[in-house]
C-alpha cells in the first residue's frame, strides 16, 4: 500500500453569487464543493470524473490555492495547504502545479515561450542556470529547443498544451493537476498528450489529479476514479471495478451515455438506463439526494434524506439509498 | 447507386477564402451525394472543412471572404450556386434547414422563443395561403411539444438565457424541424452539452427524423456518434474527401491511413492504454501540401502521394478511398 500524497477531508467551497430579501441581505449561495473527500496516492492518476457544474474544477482550483475552503481541509503529505496564516509557503506552492484545461488562454499570447517558462524557475529555482532549464524543459516534452522563441499563437493546440505541461513541470512538482488538458485538442492529438504525460509520471515519480468529463478516456489513464454529480462524490473505486461494477444509477447513466465505436465496447456498457432530465442548477441543488429527479431507482427516502458514503467493496463506496446496508449490496437490474 | 433522383449532389467543390497574404484555400474538390431518406455522417477534426461544406450548401459563406471558383452543388437537381437569392430563400427553411453547434450563438438573444420560432414557421409559409395568427401559435406549441419540452406556452414567453443548454438546443432542432424540411444538417449538434445530455438530444433527433422522414446530415467529430446515428460515412481531411462507406463497413475496416489512425486514438471503454495518434498536425491552407494533402503526416506515404492528388478508388460496393495504397484494388469489390 502506498501513502497519500493529497488528502481532501470534507472539503466545502461556498460562492455567495447574490443576495435576496427585502434588503438583500440574504446571500445567495453557489455550493459548488459540499462535502468531498478522497485521498490520491503517491505515484497514482486519480481520476475526477463530472458534468459541467459539477464542482470538478473547483476542487481543483481550492486545491492549488486559488480559493479559500468555506470548511473542510486538504492535507498534503500530512501539512495542512490551509494553516492560519494567509499566504501558501513557497516550498508547498513548488509541490503542487496544474495544468489548465484551454492552452490558448492559459499562455499570454505576448511572451514568447521562454519567457513563460522562465517565470516558474526564476521564483522556484532562482540558482539554477535558466536557459539550460529551459532546454531541458522543452526536450522533456519533445519540442525542439527553437521553439524558444516563438510566441504561444504560432504553435499549434497541442504544442501549446505542451509547454503549458512544461510549465507545470518547471518548479519539480511531486504532485499535478490535470483539468481537462486534452479536452480542447482534436483526438489524433490527445493521444501524444496523454502518452506523454504517462511517460512523465513514470519518469519523475508525479501523481496526478486528473480531471475529465471523458470516462472513455478516464478508462485508459486513471488508476482510481471518483464522480461528482452537483458538489458531491457520487462513487469512488478502481478504474477497472468501477467500469466493471458500477453501482450508483448517475454512474450507471453516464456509462450508458457514451457514444463508443466498437461492438466489445457496447457489451461492456450497462444495461441502457435512459437519460433523463436536465442537471439541477447549483443554485438551487434539490432536497435529499440531489440526484433524485433524475434517477430510474427514485425511492419516497430520496427527496429527503441525503445518502451518506457507504463501502459495497475494496475500495468502492457509493453514495446511495439504493445501498444502504454495506456488505449486502445485491443490486441486479 | 440507384435509379432514384439524387436528393443531394456536390461536384468537385472548391471554397477559398481571400485573407491578407494570400488565398487560404480550404475545400479541395469535394465530392459529396446522398439519397432521400439516407443518413450521412461526415467526420473530421476541428479545421477539416466539414461546417464550411454545409455553409456552402446553404450559401450563408460570407463572400467576401469565401470565394466558390468552380464547384456545382445539386440539391433534388438545381444547382444551389445558380440560384437567385429569392429562390435560395425557398430552399433554406423548407428544403434544407441547420442545426448549429451551439445553441447559444443560434439564438438571439434579445427575442423570445416565441417570436423567433414563429417567425420561422410564419416565413416557410410565404408561398402558400399566409397562416392566421392562431394557427401560427398551434404549430410552434407543436413544434415545442415535439422535441419534448414541458410547458410550451411558457417556454413561447421566455427568452434564451433562461432557458438551460440542453433546452435550447431542443428549440433550435424543433426549429429547425418546424418547417418539415427535406434534408436537416445537424452540425455537432451536442458538442457543446454535457454526455447525459448529449445523448438525449441525439435520441430525440434521432427519433424525430425517423418519424419525419427526414434525410440528414451529422456532422461531428466523434466517431462513436456517427456509428450510433447514420447510415453512411463520409471522412474528411484538410478540404478533402478522403474515404466514403456504409458505417458498418468502415467501423470493421477503415482503409484511409487517416481514418485508421482516427480510429486508433479514440481512446476505448476496454482499456488498453491510448494510442500515439496522429503526428503533426493539419496543413496550412495557405500552402497546402502538393499531391495528397494527408502525406505530411502519413506513415505509408510513397513519392507518387506527394507529386500527385489520388482519386477516388472503389475498395468494395459502397466503399471509397481516396488513397494510392488502394489504386490496385480498384473494382475488385463490385
Amino acid at each position: 500500500m502506498t501513502a497519500d500524497i493529497l488528502t481532501i477531508t470534507d472539503l466545502k467551497k461556498y460562492f455567495v453569487v447574490g443576495h435576496k430579501g427585502i434588503r438583500r441581505r440574504e446571500p445567495i449561495t453557489v455550493k459548488a464543493v459540499d462535502g468531498v473527500s478522497f485521498a490520491v496516492r503517491e505515484g497514482e492518476t486519480f481520476g475526477l470524473v463530472g458534468e459541467s457544474g459539477s464542482g470538478k474544477s473547483t476542487v481543483a482550483y481550492v486545491t492549488v490555492g486559488m480559493y479559500r475552503p468555506t470548511a473542510g481541509s486538504i492535507h498534503f503529505r500530512g501539512q495542512p495547504l490551509f494553516g492560519e496564516k494567509g499566504e501558501r509557503p513557497l516550498a508547498l506552492k513548488k509541490e503542487i502545479q496544474i495544468v489548465f484545461q484551454d492552452p490558448g488562454s492559459s499562455l499570454n499570447p505576448r511572451r514568447t515561450i521562454k519567457q513563460i517558462l522562465e517565470l516558474p524557475l526564476r521564483i522556484h529555482r532562482p540558482q539554477d542556470n535558466r536557459l539550460e532549464q529551459i532546454l531541458a524543459l522543452l526536450e522533456m516534452v519533445e519540442l525542439p529547443a527553437d521553439y524558444m522563441y516563438k510566441y504561444p499563437r504560432m504553435l499549434g493546440g497541442g504544442e501549446k498544451q505542451m509547454v503549458a505541461i512544461a510549465r507545470a513541470l518547471a518548479t519539480q512538482p511531486s504532485f499535478v493537476i490535470l483539468d481537462e488538458p486534452t479536452s480542447a485538442l482534436d483526438v489524433s492529438i490527445q493521444g501524444k498528450i496523454i502518452n506523454l504525460l504517462m511517460r512523465l509520471q513514470r519518469e519523475f515519480h508525479l501523481s496526478y489529479l486528473f480531471i475529465t468529463h471523458d470516462l472513455s478516456l478516464m478508462r485508459n489513464v486513471a488508476s482510481r476514479v471518483a464522480i461528482m454529480y452537483l458538489g458531491k462524490v457520487c462513487e469512488i473505486a478502481e478504474t477497472v471495478e468501477f467500469f466493471r461494477s458500477p453501482y450508483h444509477p448517475y454512474t450507471q447513466m453516464l456509462l450508458s451515455s457514451i457514444p463508443v465505436v466498437s461492438e466489445e465496447e457496447e457489451q461492456l456498457k450497462p444495461r441502457k438506463i435512459i437519460s433523463t432530465g436536465e442537471i439541477p442548477s447549483p443554485v438551487n441543488i434539490p432536497s435529499g439526494c440531489s440526484f433524485h429527479l433524475r434517477c430510474p431507482y427514485k425511492m419516497e427516502i430520496c427527496t429527503r434524506i441525503d445518502p451518506v458514503m457507504v463501502q459495497v467493496g475494496e475500495g468502492h463506496l457509493v453514495r446511495c439509498h439504493l445501498h444502504g446496508q454495506p456488505g449486502e449490496a445485491s443490486h441486479e437490474e | 447507386m440507384s435509379s432514384t433522383p439524387l436528393l443531394l449532389e456536390i461536384k468537385d467543390l472548391h471554397v477559398h477564402f481571400a485573407v491578407y497574404g494570400g488565398r487560404l484555400k480550404v475545400l479541395d474538390g469535394v465530392n459529396f451525394v446522398m439519397q432521400s431518406g439516407e443518413r450521412v455522417g461526415l467526420v473530421g477534426e476541428a479545421g477539416c472543412g466539414k461546417t464550411t461544406t454545409m455553409k456552402a450548401i446553404l450559401q450563408v459563406l460570407p463572400t467576401p471572404p469565401a470565394v466558390i471558383p468552380c464547384g456545382e452543388i445539386y440539391f433534388k437537381g438545381r444547382d444551389l450556386l445558380k440560384m437567385n437569392p429569392n429562390q435560395l430563400q425557398q430552399i433554406r427553411g423548407r428544403g434544407i434547414s441547420m442545426i448549429f453547434q451551439d445553441p447559444t450563438a443560434a439564438l438571439n438573444p434579445v427575442f423570445t422563443v416565441g417570436q423567433q420560432l414563429k417567425a420561422v414557421i410564419k416565413h416557410s409559409a410565404v408561398r402558400g395561403r399566409p397562416l392566421s395568427a392562431d394557427e401560427v401559435h398551434q404549430r410552434a406549441i407543436q413544434s415545442l411539444q415535439e422535441v419534448a419540452l414541458a410547458d410550451p406556452e411558457r417556454l413561447l414567453k421566455s427568452y434564451p438565457i433562461q432557458l438551460s443548454g440542453g433546452m435550447r438546443q431542443r428549440v433550435c432542432i424543433g426549429m429547425a424541424l418546424a418547417t418539415n424540411p427535406e434534408l436537416l444538417i445537424a452540425d455537432e449538434p451536442g458538442t457543446s452539452l454535457d454526455v447525459t445530455i448529449q445523448d438525449q438530444v441525439l435520441r430525440l433527433l434521432h427519433r424525430l427524423v425517423k418519424e419525419k422522414n427526414t434525410s440528414v446530415i451529422l456532422i461531428t467529430h466523434t466517431l462513436g456518434i456517427v456509428r450510433e446515428m447514420t447510415d453512411r460515412v463520409y471522412v474528411m481531411y484538410a478540404g478533402n474527401i478522403v474515404e466514403v462507406a456504409p458505417t458498418a463497413g468502415l467501423f470493421s475496416r477503415p482503409m484511409h491511413p487517416y481514418t485508421i489512425g482516427l480510429m486508433q486514438a479514440v481512446p476505448r471503454l476496454t482499456g488498453g492504454g491510448v494510442s500515439d495518434g496522429i503526428p503533426g498536425r493539419i496543413p496550412n491552407y495557405l500552402q497546402p501540401p502538393t499531391g495528397c494533402r494527408f502525406h505530411p503526416r502519413c506513415p505509408h506515404v510513397m513519392d507518387i502521394c506527394r507529386q500527385e492528388k489520388p482519386a477516388s478508388y472503389q475498395v468494395d460496393d459502397d466503399h471509397y478511398v481516396a488513397c494510392f495504397l488502394y489504386r490496385g484494388e480498384e473494382g475488385k469489390g463490385s
